[in-house]
């Protein structure tokens, strides 16, 4: 740990040539120094003003942002529990009581010598192999109570984490089922030839490209979440006009964020070949030198070896100048990686952190295809449509619009988990039913299934018959299974205090809506409700669609809406009265001045309720 | 100038690539706003300009006017929403019109006014926020901020400086002045600076300054905001 006035510039120089000096990198370096000096320090923060000639108050506001960035000290080992109802299902909380009683420690705050903190953050993309915890963003899953007694003699023992064991960061990929993406036969380098067959390298703007029509031919629609049509997508790109210095950009968006999604996780630990292939067709259809892959930080265990893996392509004359062999054919990718945001995983607000900026989702239009990153025509899609992508350039469109339904064409990577015999991976053609995931899965009396995360929908019985497409049910990935043992109120619950922890505060409706939603729950969760409240959600909800400015905010209440529609004997059992409650109790106001006085008896409480005085 | 659209029912002309807001304001129409200013790069956060184009909610500071749009604004579903986002910025921060020394210079507390809020509604934040009253000649009372930005890009984009940005995210966003310490005096802020006279709450205030207008007779005692050119 550093001196609190110690500019160390042995550390700071080496993070600073690695990446250029470049202001635009400001979030890669940030994380590079915390990984290195534990904090980001005002003295460090006032170096870097002079190094990146920015503004003080630029740098603070960008590492306030980030909620893996800490401006204060935070301990030498800084531990957080993934807070997803998945892994609260699977016994978190009394893991996170354990380490902290363990370790004398309190949760959110740092422990007296300094040496560690202990806290929760949004899912860590483990649900299917949870409880887990990330340790200085190093992901630690399938914990137990002996595990976790592990991890804290290691902490105890001021263990550098490099010497902990390598058991306790393995990561397994649990894929159950194969279709076209997780089976196909294809060498690095195939797809590519097939694409220099099918047409020359780059070329925007000369009329119709083969590969472009190869994707409207396949019918290809983004994997992301919003199923746009990829095709005109990167055709929209290749049609932009570039300006002098200008280029095109493609981006992967590995950001992976939606609770209860790990497919590109796994997609980028067993086909990272494939992803960087899509990312390198796109590149020739676009006439692209630069890529980037922007990689969740809690994924940050992963960057040694897609480092590798691109370090292999450039070897393979597949990555670098002169792609096969081929004059002009030159693109590199590079990889960036976020610092806790979900909001970063919205393609405007991950361009502006690629940029080095706060993660704030832009005014649309310009779009990015015109006018993205550092205002430069740029493609942002989801890993697995890259690797979609890689399979059309290879086999042809026809092939993968033969498998699927009409909308929703080729298949789709399931991240399964919760209350099922075999959680992990599942590859089913578009138009599979709910039913039929659930049979394969081995899900016992389920009583509900949230597709699509949080932000997706709450499917109860009676509609285990509908389909996962883009026409029906929609799904990014997740797939988060409960049976009937489970309060669904509280699984809404816990998605509203996702919500308000990854609001990015830009637009007054979700800043200050999405707080005041998680309050109306807690408050229905204290005993406080009315139905009264129910009004009071279907107005947040009104204006969180209405005036939202990005997704986040516009999907916010969708999981409480969905669960009041489906199971609302959960919540009325929280109503404590059937008119108006206040979601002031001022005997629980009272509990502060109880603990500093040390008293619980009678007297220290409000015996009679307010409506009885009244 | 030949283009128009319609703002509820009445013909609004407009030049090519001005917003609805800005053509709205030629006009002589109000739409309620708080983060724009028509000297400063709209910033589209507060949202309290959304309107309806062609029956979809768009913040017209940030929209392209287009011939033929249909925008209605002056609606009650429009202005029962922006109270409610009114609202929210009130219960955000800790606002005490009766003690300020911007009341009736404000421009929140006028489109409140305006707009017929009448009760904060929700439950109060009470956010923790100390003033910084370390500059000899300026204080900023960080309860009052909208988080508007306007001070930012006042800085950014007039004085070529950077003296305020946010930081923080979500309800935690805050306003941050560009000094190590924390403190505005240690910043590179001038008083002639224009982001000291932008603020359109009471954050940013020049010291002994307070009531030299009194009460009364300040900019929205004398008219609704609706009628005040900016
Ligand atoms: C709040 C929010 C979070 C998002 N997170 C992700 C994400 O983690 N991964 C992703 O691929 N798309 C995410 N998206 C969708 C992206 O904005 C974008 O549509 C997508 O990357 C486009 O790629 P595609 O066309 O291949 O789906 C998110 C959108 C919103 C509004
Ligand atoms: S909706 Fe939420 S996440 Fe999106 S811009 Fe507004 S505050 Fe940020
Ligand atoms: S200080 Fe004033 S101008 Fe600056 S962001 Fe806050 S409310 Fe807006
Ligand atoms: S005035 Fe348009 S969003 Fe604030």
């Amino acid at each position: 740990m550093s001196e609190k006035n110690a500019v160390p510039v042995e550390v700071l120089s080496p993070i600073l040539k690695r990446w250029r000096n470049d202001p635009s990198a400001l979030v890669q370096i940030l994380r590079e120094v915390q990984e290195s000096l534990d904090w980001i320090s005002p003295p460090v923060i006032d170096a870097l003003t002079r190094a990146l000639k920015l503004p003080y108050s630029k740098i603070e506001g960008v590492a306030g942002f980030y909620s893996f960035f800490y401006t204060r000290p935070r301990g030498h080992y800084r531990v957080l529990f993934a807070d997803n109802i998945v892994e609260r299902m699977a016994g978190s909380a009394a893991l996170i009581e354990r380490m902290c009683r363990n370790l004398w420690v309190e949760k959110g705050k740092v422990s007296e010598d300094g040496l560690l903190s202990v806290d929760t953050t949004s899912c860590i993309g483990m649900g299917d192999q949870g409880p887990a915890l990330l340790v200085n963003n190093l992901a630690v899953p399938k914990l137990t109570e002996a595990r976790i007694d592990q991890l804290c003699e290691l902490i105890r023992g001021k263990v550098p984490l490099a010497a902990w064991p390598a058991e306790l960061f393995a990561v397994d990929d649990n894929i159950h089922q194969r279709g076209l993406l997780l089976d196909h036969a294809l060498a690095p380098g195939d797809a590519l030839r097939a694409a220099q067959a099918r047409c020359a390298w780059g070329g925007a703007g000369s009329g119709p490209n083969a590969l472009v029509e190869a994707l409207r031919q396949a019918r290809l629609r983004g994997r992301g979440g919003a199923g746009y049509p990829t095709a005109l997508k990167w055709e929209s790109c290749r049609n932009a006009p570039l300006a002098a210095g200008k280029e095109r950009i493609v981006v992967c968006n590995a950001d992976e964020g939606e609770p209860g999604t790990f497919k590109d996780r796994v997609l980028l630990n067993t086909q990272a070949d494939l992803v960087f292939e899509g990312m390198t067709v796109a590149a020739h259809a676009l006439g692209a030198k630069r890529g980037f892959l922007y990689l969740r930080g809690e994924y940050r265990y992963l960057l040694e070896p897609l480092q590798a893996v691109l370090d292999r392509r450039r070897a393979a004359g597949l990555l670098g100048r002169a792609i096969l062999g081929v004059a002009g054919a030159d693109f590199d990718i590079e990889i960036h990686l976020g610092a806790g945001a979900y909001v970063c995983g919205e393609e405007s607000a991950l361009i502006e952190s690629l940029e080095g900026k706060r993660g704030t989702p832009r005014n649309r239009p310009p779009f990015p295809v015109t006018n993205g990153y550092l205002d430069q025509p740029t493609v942002v899609d989801n890993v697995e449509t890259f690797a979609c992508a890689a399979l059309i350039a290879q086999h042809g469109g026809e092939c993968f619009a033969g498998i699927g339904t009409a909308e929703s064409t080729g298949t789709k990577l399931l991240s399964i988990s919760g209350d099922v015999a075999r959680p992990g991976i599942y590859e089913f053609p578009f138009g599979v039913t709910v039913g039929e995931v659930l049979a394969a899965c081995g899900a016992v009396d389920t009583q509900a299934v949230q597709v699509g995360g949080p932000s997706g929908t709450c499917l109860g019985v009676a509609e285990f018959g509908r389909r996962i497409a883009f026409e029906d049910v929609p799904s990014a990935g997740a797939f988060m299974v409960f049976d009937s043992r489970r309060d669904m109120f509280e699984v809404a619950r816990n998605f509203t205090h996702f919500f308000a922890h990854e609001s990015c505060g830009f637009c007054t409706p979700c800043r200050v809506g999405t707080p005041l939603l998680k309050n109306l729950m807690d408050k229905l969760a204290n005993g406080h409700g009315s139905p009264y409240d129910f009004a009071e959600i279907e107005n947040m909800n009104h204006l969180l669609r209405q005036m939202s400015h990005c997704g986040l905010g516009h999907s916010a209440c969708n999981p409480v809406l969905d669960t009041i529609a489906r199971f609302r004997p959960a919540y009325e059992r929280r109503l404590s009265n059937q008119s108006f409650e206040p979601a002031f109790d001022l005997d629980r106001a009272l509990a502060p001045a109880r603990q500093m006085t040390g008293r619980d008896d009678e007297g220290a409480h409000l015996s009679i309720h307010c409506e009885e005085d009244q | 100038m030949s283009e128009k659209f319609t703002l509820d029912g009445q013909e609004i002309l407009f030049r090519a690539g001005q917003t609805i807001i800005q053509a709205a304001q030629d006009a002589g129409a109000w739409i309620p706003h708080l983060c724009y200013h028509p000297e400063f790069k709209p910033h589209g956060s507060c949202k309290l300009c959304t309107v309806t184009v062609n029956g979809r909610h768009m913040a017209s500071c940030t929209t392209q006017a287009a011939a033929g749009q249909v925008v209605e604004s002056n609606t009650e579903a429009l202005n029962g929403e922006r109270r409610t986002l009114l609202q929210m910025l009130f219960v955000e921060g800790n606002h005490f019109c009766p003690s300020c020394e911007k009341s009736g210079d404000c421009k929140l507390q006028a489109t409140a006014y305006e707009l017929g809020m009448m009760t904060p509604h929700f439950d109060h934040f009470y956010p923790s926020r100390p003033v910084d009253a370390s500059h000899p000649e300026v204080l900023l009372d960080f309860n009052r901020c909208i988080l508007c930005s306007l001070c930012v890009r006042a800085s950014r984009d007039v004085d070529g400086k950077c003296v305020f940005a946010l930081s923080g995210r979500g309800i935690g966003t805050r306003l941050v002045v560009n000094a190590a310490s924390g403190r505005l005096v240690d910043t590179d802020v001038a008083m002639d600076d224009k982001a000291l006279s932008v603020c359109p709450v009471g954050v940013i205030l020049k010291k002994r300054r307070g009531f030299a207008v009194p009460i009364g007779e300040r900019t929205y005692d004398q008219a609704p905001i609706s009628e005040v050119k900016e």
